[in-house]
């Protein structure tokens, strides 16, 4: 839809940002496939995938990509519970303090992760209890469930009360009206909530850091591999491997979201 | 009311929300098969009542009856009612078909008789062939007719209209009211109908309840509320009406009692049992008649004439003329008793 005449200025302005913006990562990408393994040169001098088998061979990193991907699940099936009725109780109910709430539910989006990193670590510390597989999981549901209920929260800003008074009108219980009329109202923004929290979770570092104590997950194993001169190019492969899999979820949530606007 | 069974009885009702009395000790005899409306200007507790019917609130005190049985505290699922919402409600994610077999679908009815439900249904409210649509592809009209199939479906004791025509243009809620009017004579079933419009409730019901503040200020049928209103706040808020109080009272008819007269009982001559002189004020021409404002001295008459006469024999502004009217038309009434209701006065 770009109007007749767009000014060639501004062509190669748009041009300049989006390359600015990607160039970067089609780097990444290309010295997944170079066949030095120590230093990058531009142009690779020759291009091969037995970095591929590499990264798929070596234990550490199966280990940090099994560990991200539970983390992110697990920490997304939480925030989608309890971000879910957290929107529910602001949106059904009214009670002094309530945007207070909302928005102390929203706040750690918008506050550093090295905040919400410090304070959950001392937090854990005080309460003594030993970094594990669910101190990740607590650190990064502090996010995702504002993701969650942001969505959700909108979602049902929009979905007028007296449907789901108009169903109990005609017989429906309270979870019949919740299986057939709310759930379908919310079921796209409930996908979507989850996909973004996912894809945060997933490439999440900051708060990871101080939540892990010495488990590794794919992006702290990235991050400490780059001191590493030995098979960079195997960084790379999984630096790919990370971008896939946060940019999927990312890209369908966005076809989801804009295929519920139309209806 | 003597009347052979009740469909809905509230025996002093009342709703508050903190200080606010929505409704105020309300009670009301509602017959069966009654085509009842609830009449009054928004915030005066009528749409209250409504959603009390509905169970979607609870009172603050007293109780509602439903068929001789109480049911204050039965949740709206298990109330053999149901309502047509003022935004009709439709969901959005559903076919038409299965909008109006909804409350059968959550009933537990099975698919083929479900399904001969809801064609039936459609057929009544003249929306056969449409069951594949979506609500956001038919029009105002067409979506309240769904909203209407969808209650009736479940053939409730009980229906109830949250204002239901007041998104329509004139012409479609004209020709709704005599469908509507049609419908419940057809399926025998008691609809409460809420509205703000006198006309609207004049033409269609068996019997009117005015409210103001939360109070019910007289039931009746149209003509008696028309004819025989309680009180000023009646008298004005269905239809137009001439109070008439103090010295013009005593002038012209002895004594000071207040009484109405409506406009249209005004005759523009002398003749009549009761009469003054006047001077007209304001003639707003309205094809099929006219409305005068006449000054009588004391007070300003509304008076309502047919436009029988041609154009230059029907009295102009600033001319002298007599006014009369029977003494049968004059009703005495009370004034409002709260001094404060009478501010809002509607128009």
């Amino acid at each position: 839809m770009m109007k007749r005449g767009a000014g060639l200025g501004l062509k190669a302005a748009v041009v300049a940002v989006l390359a600015y913006l990607h160039l970067p990562i089609i780097f990444v990408f290309l010295y997944a496939f170079t066949t030095e393994d120590a230093a990058f040169t531009f142009p690779p001098p020759g291009l091969t995938t037995r970095w591929f088998g590499e990264a798929a061979r070596n234990p550490d990193i199966r280990e940090a990509l099994t560990l991200s991907l539970s983390v992110a699940a697990v920490a997304t099936l939480i925030a989608l519970c309890l971000g879910t009725l957290a929107a529910a109780a602001i949106w059904r109910s009214k009670f002094f303090g309530r945007e207070t709430l909302s928005l102390f539910i929203v706040l750690p989006i918008a506050l550093p992760g090295i905040i919400t990193g410090i304070a959950l670590r001392s937090a854990i510390n005080l309460a003594d209890i030993p970094f594990s597989f669910w101190t990740l999981v607590i650190g990064h549901a502090t996010f995702c469930v504002a993701v969650a209920y942001n969505n959700v929260i909108a979602r049902m800003r929009r979905t007028s009360p007296s449907l789901l008074e108009a169903s109990m009108d005609l017989g429906a219980r309270g979870w019949q009206t919740f299986r057939y009329v709310l759930l379908p109202q919310l079921g796209s923004a409930i996908v979507t909530g989850g996909m973004l929290a996912f894809a945060l979770s997933f490439d999440e570092i900051i708060v990871t850091t101080f939540t892990a104590g010495n488990q590794q997950t794919l992006p702290i194993w990235i991050f400490s591999s780059l001191v590493r001169p030995r098979n960079r190019p195997v960084t790379n492969v999984v630096a790919l491997v990370v971008v896939l899999i946060t940019f999927i979820p990312i890209i369908l949530s966005q076809r989801f979201a804009s295929r519920s606007e139309d209806t | 009311m003597t009347t052979p069974s009740t469909a809905i009885r509230f025996e002093s009702v009342a709703k508050t929300y903190g200080d606010v009395r929505a409704v105020d000790r309300v009670d009301l005899d509602i017959a069966d098969g009654e085509f009842f409306s609830m009449l009054g200007p928004s915030g005066s507790g009528k749409t209250t009542c409504l959603r009390l019917i509905a169970g979607f609130e609870t009172p603050t005190a007293g109780r509602i009856m439903l068929h001789d049985s109480d049911v204050t505290d039965v949740p709206p699922y298990e109330r053999d009612v149901n309502t047509v919402f003022q935004d009709y409600a439709l969901f959005p994610h559903m076919t038409v078909a299965d909008n109006v077999a909804y409350g059968l679908m959550v009933k537990g009815v099975d698919g083929a008789e479900r399904r001969r439900r809801a064609d039936d249904a459609l057929a009544m409210v003249h929306l056969e062939g449409l069951g594949g649509r979506r609500p956001n592809q038919l029009s105002g009209g067409q979506r309240q007719r769904v909203a209407l199939a969808r209650a009736l479906v479940n053939r409730p004791s009980v229906l109830l209209l949250d204002e239901p025509l007041g998104a329509l243009d004139l012409k479609l809620r004209q020709a709704m009211q005599i469908e509507l009017k049609a419908l419940q004579r057809e399926v025998g079933i008691t609809f409460i109908f809420v509205t703000h419009d006198q006309e609207e409730a004049l033409t269609m019901s068996d019997r009117v309840a005015v409210f103001n503040q939360g109070r019910v200020e007289q039931v009746g049928t149209p003509s008696e509320v028309y004819e025989n209103p309680a009180n000023t706040f009646v008298a004005g808020f269905v239809g137009t009406s001439n109070v008439i109080t103090g010295d013009l009272a005593t002038r012209l008819r002895g004594a000071p009692g207040p009484f109405t007269v409506r406009p249209e009982k005004i005759r523009l001559s002398a003749g009549g049992d009761v009469g003054t002189e006047g001077t007209v004020t304001e003639v707003e021409y309205l094809g099929m008649f006219s409305r005068y404002r006449i000054d009588v001295g004391e007070q300003v008459l509304v008076a309502v004439d047919q436009n029988t006469e041609a154009h230059g024999e029907r009295p102009a502004r600033g001319q002298k003329i007599a006014v009369s009217w029977p003494e049968s038309s004059c009703r005495p009434i009370a004034l409002t008793a709260d001094g404060e209701t009478d501010e809002q006065e509607p128009v």
